[in-house]
């Protein structure tokens, strides 16, 4: 069978409008799963729902993250890197106590990416910020501006680390949102960890698609980010706070 | 006359000599040891592998980091995979598949420096 130039379009536009005729069921299927083939879009953006009134005094999620991302320290506190950590909220009136766990807020506008002289530190575009460590020059800017102090400096020699987190003395580094697991079609480390043996306080999910849990819950139910008055528009945001 | 024979054989004896130090030399330097662990055939054919490896990892290192584009083929991790030592585990160390080129070419790779050198088994990674 032949097939000249202008039957080859009539058949392109059908099959066009065919694609068209269900565009929501398109758009859906294409934010939920990526294939490795296709690259990270601003379609997405991540984000992640903590309710700190389930959240208990348990660490599960940063042990997870540090188990998963090969996070290990030398017993020193003061430099040891820290990719999520607890904190610990008391009124000082009433001395109401709260826990919560902190990490990177991957914000829409980050001061981290802005400030970075060598463009190290960036934003993907479905908005997991991350430090593109071929290119950090160790220079700390970053973890001068980030208002949460949510980055590390690696300050010693690293081995033994994990084949989908590159850790190296020199660069700095911070929560990932587990992009490596992200990009499979995961949840991060620190969210299935909560959800299996902790509270059950994190929701990991797209800000963008109307059908995920995140957004519902966000839609309907009361929620904050930490200094909003920044406007960085965080896309870890918390309930209870 | 005798003396120019002699003169031109000494001649001759010395070249030969120098050029025997100098192999000598070149052998000093232990040739790499290229043994290839797992796998019929490499991502590409060997003579592009040599020359633009680093190349090929140099774009698949953009575009899995700034894309999230984690095809496997050109990844450090499927260099690793294939090429660790069986005994070891690593492409570091000596006769490692990366070190052992690496030192005999005297060209210093920065990679495992936040890179693992260690082949992570699958089935290890799938029960996490």
């Amino acid at each position: 069978m032949s097939l000249d130039r202008r039957q080859f379009l009539r058949w392109g536009a059908a099959a066009a409008a065919g694609a068209a005729l269900a565009p929501g069921i398109r758009l859906i299927e294409l934010a939920q799963a990526r294939s490795p083939q296709e690259a990270a879009s601003a379609l997405q953006r991540w984000g992640l729902l903590i309710d700190i009134t389930k959240c208990t005094d348990c660490d599960v999620c940063v042990t997870a993250c540090h188990e998963e991302n090969g996070v290990t320290g030398h017993g020193r506190p003061e430099t040891d890197a820290q990719w999520i950590r607890k904190v610990h909220l008391r009124d000082k009136r009433t001395g109401y106590a709260q826990t919560l766990p902190f990490m990177c807020q991957h914000c829409e506008h980050p001061p981290c990416v802005d400030v970075c002289p060598t463009g190290a530190s960036f934003k993907r575009d479905d908005g997991i910020v991350l430090v593109d460590k071929h290119t950090c020059i160790g220079c700390r800017y970053c973890v001068m501006a980030c208002p949460y102090g949510a980055r590390s400096f690696i300050h010693e020699t690293v081995s033994g680390q994990k084949a989908d987190a590159p850790r190296g003395k020199g660069t700095v580094e911070s929560c990932t949102l587990c992009v490596h697991r992200v990009d499979r079609g995961e949840t991060p480390a620190c969210v299935q960890a909560c959800n299996r043996d902790g509270g059950k306080a994190m929701v990991f999910g797209d800000l963008n698609d109307r059908d995920s849990a995140i957004h519902k819950r966000l839609r309907t139910e009361p929620s904050s980010q930490v200094r909003p008055d920044l406007a960085l528009n965080t896309g870890v945001r918390y309930q209870g706070l | 006359m005798m003396r120019i024979a002699a003169g031109i054989i000494a001649a001759v004896l010395a070249v030969a000599g120098f050029a025997d130090a100098g192999e000598k030399r070149a052998h000093r330097v232990a040739m790499p040891v290229v043994k290839i662990e797992k796998g019929e055939t490499c991502v590409a054919p060997t003579e592009e592998m040599r020359r633009d490896h680093m190349t090929m990892l140099l774009h698949q290192r953009d575009r899995t980091l700034r894309q999230g584009l984690r095809d496997s083929r050109f990844s450090l991790k499927n260099c690793v995979d294939c090429h660790a030592r069986r005994d070891t585990g690593s492409v570091l160390g000596k006769d490692g598949f990366c070190a052992s080129c690496h030192s005999y070419a005297s060209v210093s790779m920065d990679c495992f420096e936040c890179h693992t050198p260690v082949r992570q088994s699958r089935a290890a990674s799938a029960s996490r």
